[in-house]
């Protein structure tokens, strides 16, 4: 299994053509308590590094960009009645968004998972 | 107050306890404050309603003011008081004069058009040695301002003691007369909106201390002034009871929004009177009849006429926060105010928030939208408080 972060602490776990995208472990904490996830319209197409969902802590709202280009094809429905469960899982459970994946190779230019906690270590 | 770090930030007299505590910081009117702790907003916002909660609000400002030429002692007098009261009624639209000793009130600094300056907190003294004294506690973002507007103002009449030597701590919440029983059991003598200088002592020592039965979160509850050099002994024994948790700044906002009290600077500001703020109940009759008080021409008027527009409380029927700025629309898409506090009720159940509407949208149960990212999201004019307060008024 493959997982990918961005520099913006998205993950997107491969999954065939798609890949399942939330926000990191970090971005979570960094967060504090998620009280509201606005996600995208199913059909929706985004670009790399373009607005995709919306997470609000009880302080302020901020935005979550795609980490590669795509079309929504699922997004979870937990999270309308369930935002702390991003809290709780956030690379598990806590997922925003299925993406049928528009550019396989764009993926390389991620961070792995060793690479991303060696970015989180400098911030 | 507090020293000056390298990021230029001032720190409490209590920043080390909020490190050791694990709090999450950030500036706040030029204060590095304790945004959150370890447990999270939410659950601290709950911790207060349920049980108890401290907060550090040493950055606002705390002051003595007094006629020029008094002294504490036999000679004060309730004439000292009714002095006063006439000198810092110059700059608000309160009854001062009518406080009863040991009172305290929620006032308004006024401009000269009846713009809100900033809003504050006097106490007329409690003992009959200090009658002529007024304890005032201020904005932090607002005290350099607010201080020398008063001496500005009151120049050769009255003396401001500016008491930069005070911390402030907020003891809020259901429990909060169990802790002061264990602490000041006198506090607990006092209803809603007494203060009293009176000492507490911790491990055998003696702290000049001023309580009062206030806050900012709509609980019962107190605040509590002590010398500098006191406040971590007392934080320390205010922490040790067990139903008393370190609460931040992110907290005391979703609390003070739910109980439907205004941030200065955000809900009302220099350009809006008390009126318009929805804050008319703070001018007091005695002032209308008289109008004599800054921009009392225009208040009145306004009073008189209804203004063009006013803060209202709003629900929202979705679940997405909105937030200071965003625009609230008519069902129709005519853009007829903006929101200036938002964000979850967690009491509440709903997202909330207030903002400015014209007159003619103002009352409780008329239908708008807020404009969240672009799209119109339903929201209902409610009355506020969101939540009921639960002061003790004896």
């Amino acid at each position: 299994m493959t997982v990918k972060y961005t520099e913006e602490h998205e993950w997107i776990r491969i999954e065939g053509d798609t890949g399942v995208v939330g926000i990191t472990k970090y971005a979570a904490e960094q967060l504090g308590d998620v009280v509201f996830v606005e996600l995208p319209d199913m059909g929706r197409v985004v670009e790399a590094g373009g607005d995709m969902a919306v997470v609000e802590s009880v302080k302020a709202a901020s935005d979550v960009y795609a980490p590669v280009a795509g079309e929504v094809t699922a997004t979870n429905d937990v999270l309308a009645d369930a935002p702390e469960t991003v809290n709780a899982d956030p690379e598990g459970e806590g997922w925003f968004v299925k993406l049928k994946l528009a550019d396989v190779v764009a993926l390389d230019a991620l961070m792995d998972a060793s690479a991303y906690a060696a970015f989180c270590e400098g911030l | 107050m507090g020293d000056i770090v390298a990021n230029d930030l001032k720190r409490t007299p209590l920043h080390a306890l909020h490190e050791a505590l694990g709090a999450k910081f950030a500036p706040f009117a030029g204060y590095e404050m304790p945004i959150q702790y370890p447990g999270g907003i939410l659950a601290e916002h709950h911790h207060v309603r349920e049980k108890a909660g401290l907060f550090d609000v040493s950055h606002m400002g705390q002051g003595f003011l007094t006629p020029v030429d008094w002294d504490m002692g036999p000679d004060a007098s309730d004439a000292d008081h009714a002095a006063i009261s006439a000198l810092l009624g110059e700059l608000t639209p309160s009854d001062l004069a009518g406080l009863e000793r040991g009172e305290m009130r929620y006032s308004l600094l006024l401009n000269d058009d009846g713009g809100v300056e900033d809003d504050f907190m006097v106490a007329r003294a409690w003992t009959s040695d200090s009658q002529g004294m007024l304890f005032l506690v201020v904005n932090a973002a607002c005290k350099d301002a607010d201080f020398d507007l008063i001496d500005r103002k009151l120049k050769g009449r009255a003396n401001l003691l500016r008491a930069e030597h005070r911390a402030l701590l907020a003891l809020q919440g259901p429990k909060a007369t169990d802790v002061a029983a264990q602490i000041c059991p006198a506090a607990n003598n006092m209803v809603f909106m007494n203060a009293r200088r009176m000492p507490t002592t911790i491990d055998g020592v003696e702290m000049d201390t001023i309580w009062s039965r206030s806050g900012y979160t709509g609980e019962d509850g107190f605040e509590i002034s002590v010398p500098t050099e006191h406040a971590r002994s007392l934080a320390d024994a205010l922490l040790a009871h067990n139903d008393v948790k370190p609460i931040g700044l992110g907290a005391r906002d979703s609390l003070r929004l739910e109980a439907g009290l205004c941030l200065y600077g955000h809900d009302m500001d220099a350009a809006r009177t008390p009126v318009e703020a929805s804050l008319t109940w703070a001018v007091a009759k005695s002032r209308r009849e008289r109008a004599d008080f800054p921009g009392a021409a225009r208040i009145l008027k306004q009073i008189e006429d209804k203004p063009a527009e006013r803060r209202v409380g709003l629900r929202l029927l979705d679940k997405a926060p909105a937030r200071e700025g965003a625009d609230i629309a008519t069902k129709s898409g005519e853009i007829i105010g903006k929101i200036t506090s938002g964000g979850p009720g967690p009491s509440y159940g709903a997202p909330i928030a207030m903002g400015y509407v014209a007159r003619a949208y103002a009352a409780p149960g008329t239908e708008l939208d807020i404009i969240v990212r672009e799209r119109p999201r339903a929201a209902e004019v409610v009355k506020t408080p969101f939540v009921r307060q639960n002061y003790y008024r004896g």
